[in-house]
């Protein structure tokens, strides 16, 4: 059994799918809104210069999240 | 009222506004949505002999009312009576967008589908086809490219079509795991009868099951029903509303891969190419920097002769109505005071802003269009993670360049209150156009001679130095904020990069013309007519032989003095207050003494008269600084206490910003006489 990987975990340029959103309330609405459902697979796209957000392409889209939201999904 | 309203809908950076403008084009007008702080624009044109009046609603990813934009979209959809909706879809990124299809086909079957962006789909090789997405929504779907206006005809077309066809249409009808199908039916016999016509049942109870509260606003009459469904689902209402959204994304998962069509082998994606340039460790932030300091430098050289032009003109039209009014055998505090007060003022304000910001506007327009705005707010997140705020205040505060107010209604995209305020607040450490002449103007008198060319670079520098303290010092007070009046959580920073586009100059010429330049100037124009009046009026009425304004100064010297200033520099800000613009020609009315505005015909001779007046490089520093930092202008006041509904952070903003304002300058003044610097 593999331990549970989270989104912040996915190296640039490599793809996972989405287990599982552990983020609560107005967040986790947010989140699934942009399609992050279990079952979608999501692509690491780049990190800021700054290092943190990083870009996400999900569903045709590229979506910049921080690490403090990534780390609240779960990937396979 | 038109003929019939329409509903424009969309996701986010979909090509919504500009099928909005290809069809209305000017006909049009932006209000705020009644009750809340979302701008909706409205706008018509006529078809078949009929006026269709077309609502642009917020672009939203979802209609599940998890945020205001999302609120005031459904309930226009649902409760507004629109006769048809058109729905915007991104032809590059179909699946996502039919979520939101998906979602307003539950509320209405009178719907016309746009598949937009198909040029840049044909460019990576993606194809969709639009009939057999017509066949399996039940709903007309037109492919189309907005920005060239193929494909409008036939949507007018479809639209009168959907609108003014009679009965009911079966569209397609997201299914739910049977759980959920199950409990929606039980609900619906129950809530049917309550009602108004038109209305899905079954769409009202999947929401009441979801937990969603805000149908009550509309529908007060289902509370209790509502109480007993919340009892009933009390623990479950996360897991029903996952598997609701998750459903809905299934199916437009399976739809989408039955009518679109992507390349075998993915294309060179020159997106990602200019965003590993634009956003790299090592050039993100000196493109950044260079962009900035090359749009400055445009501004400064290209606003040069245009302004000097508009003075001429201005200032000869003046001669003409001095001459009228002495013909007229007008008193002389008559002529005065409407030719050398109002009427000065006013060319002043127009030829010293105009020119600045009708190329200042365009640009900025420019890049907002190519799609480079929200990678300034990538690439500036980390900052303001650290400050403890949100990254959509990069954006607001890009706006704050071209105008404050303008900035502060631009944190309505910020959905926590905390964060908003904090944009809110910090705005004002940008400079806006109103500013920026005061800043180049000495910053190329007082830092920037020699040769033209070599000037002009030093002054942009100048400027560019100024604004990188105006962001360190934005960062710095909205991380005190966080920590202290506004302490909290940073909420959830989700920020779309979306492909770059290719501009319409067009269209950002007209936008930035008429949307922002006009109306920064008309605003100008409107508070400096009766400023230069009363100015006039401070400057010419005497007690004791000297003029209120030189009294004014005399009062305000001392303290001046400390922070490097003079009492006449910081009376033209006081007196500036209604509009920033104006600083500078009260700060020469004032120091002529001569109780009319100077006619400035040369910089040198600005130049000449500010050295006269015992100005060294430490007063033009003091002065550019304390622009940059003191208080907000009536009109950004005014906005701020709209936007927060009170006067309390208006009041806020104005003694952080010129606290910070007279510390800054403080130690400067002392710091440069202590060291024997002046």
């Amino acid at each position: 059994m593999l331990e549970a990987q989270r989104l912040t975990q996915l190296a640039i340029g490599h793809k996972a799918t989405v287990r599982s959103v552990e983020a609560q309330g107005l967040t986790r609405r947010r989140l699934l809104d942009l399609g992050l459902v279990p079952g979608t697979t999501v692509e690491a796209v780049r990190h800021s210069p700054a290092g943190d957000p990083t870009a996400f392409l999900i569903r045709g889209s590229v979506i910049a999240l921080r690490a403090s939201e990534a780390n609240l999904i779960h990937i396979l | 009222m038109g003929d019939l309203v329409i509903a424009l809908a969309g996701n986010p950076n979909t090509g919504k506004s500009t099928l909005f403008n290809a069809l209305t084009g000017l006909n049009q007008h932006t209000g705020n949505w009644p009750g809340k702080t979302v701008a909706i624009a409205r706008g018509r044109f006529e078809h078949a002999g009929l006026t269709i009046e077309l609502v642009d609603l917020p672009g939203t990813y979802s209609l599940l009312a998890s945020s205001v934009e999302e609120q005031v979209a459904r309930d226009f959809i649902c409760f507004g009576g629109p006769a048809a909706t058109i729905l915007v879809a991104d032809a590059t990124c179909l699946e996502r967008n039919l979520n939101l299809v998906l979602q307003v086909l539950e509320i209405t079957p009178r719907v016309v589908l746009c598949v937009n962006l198909l040029d840049e789909a044909e460019r990576k090789g993606i194809a969709v086809d639009t009939t057999k997405l017509a066949a399996k929504l039940g709903v007309p779907v037109v492919p189309i490219v907005a920005r060239e206006g193929r494909g409008l005809a036939e949507l007018k077309e479809r639209l009168i079509e959907v609108a003014t066809k009679s009965g009911e249409k079966a569209a397609y009808q997201p299914v739910y795991p049977e759980q959920i199908e199950r409990a929606a039916k039980e609900l619906v016999p129950q809530i049917a009868d309550m009602l108004p016509a038109g209305l899905n049942p079954t769409w009202i109870a999947l929401r009441m099951l979801e937990g969603d509260e805000s149908i009550l606003t509309h529908l007060p009459q289902l509370a209790p029903v509502f109480a007993e469904v919340q009892a009933s689902t009390r623990g479950q209402v996360d897991a029903l509303r996952d598997q609701i959204v998750t459903a809905i994304y299934r199916q437009a998962e399976a739809i989408a891969a039955a009518v679109v069509s992507r390349p075998a082998r993915q294309r060179t994606d020159w997106d990602r190419k200019i965003d590993d340039l634009l956003t790299s460790k090592l050039f993100g932030y000196p493109l950044m920097l260079a962009l900035l300091a090359g749009v400055f430098w445009l501004t400064i050289s290209g606003a040069n002769y245009p302004s000097q032009a508009l003075a001429a003109l201005f200032f000869s039209i003046e001669d003409r109505l001095t001459q009228l009014f002495l013909l007229a055998g007008a008193p002389e505090w008559l002529h005065g005071f409407v030719v050398l007060g109002v009427y000065r003022s006013l060319a002043w304000v127009v030829s010293v802003m105009l020119p600045p910001m009708a190329i200042f506007f365009p640009l900025f327009t420019l890049l907002e269009d190519l799609g480079y705005l929200p990678r300034i707010a990538f690439n500036l997140d980390g900052l303001f993670q650290r400050a403890g705020t949100h990254g959509k205040q990069a954006l607001t505060m890009a706006m704050g360049f071209g105008c404050n107010a303008a900035g502060v209604v631009a944190a309505r995209i910020i959905d926590s209150p905390r964060e908003r305020l904090i944009a809110m607040v910090t705005n004002n450490f940008v400079p806006c156009n109103g500013r920026f002449p005061l800043l180049i103007t000495l910053a190329s008198l007082f830092f920037g001679q020699g040769a033209l060319m070599a000037g002009g670079l030093v002054a942009a520098g100048m400027v560019v130095g100024l604004v990188l303290l105006g962001i360190t010092i934005t960062l710095l007070i909205s991380w005190l904020l966080s920590k202290t009046l506004l302490r909290g959580v940073p909420s959830a920073f989700m920020l779309e990069l979306p492909p770059y586009r290719k501009p319409q100059i067009g269209r950002i010429i007209v936008r930035s013309l008429f949307d922002r330049t006009l109306f920064v100037l008309k605003r100008a124009v409107m508070v400096a007519a009766p400023a230069g009046g009363v100015i006039w009026l401070l400057a010419n009425l005497t007690v004791g032989g000297q003029s209120l304004i030189t009294h004014l100064a005399g009062r305000l010297d001392p303290f001046s003095r400390a922070i490097g200033l003079d009492g006449y520099i910081l009376l033209a800000f006081i007196l500036g207050l209604p509009a920033n613009e104006i600083v500078i020609p009260i700060l020469l009315m004032s120091y002529l003494g001569a109780g009319a505005m100077l006619e400035l015909d040369s910089l040198s001779a600005l130049h000449t008269l500010l050295v006269g007046r015992g100005w060294t490089w430490l007063t033009a520093l003091n002065t550019m600084l304390f622009s940059l930092l003191h208080f907000p202008c009536a009109t950004t006041l005014l906005v701020m206490r709209k936007e927060s509904g009170g006067l309390r952070w208006p009041l806020l903003a104005v003694v952080i910003t010129t606290g910070t304002a007279i510390l800054v300058c403080w130690v400067i003044a002392q710091g440069a006489r202590l060291l024997g610097l002046v």
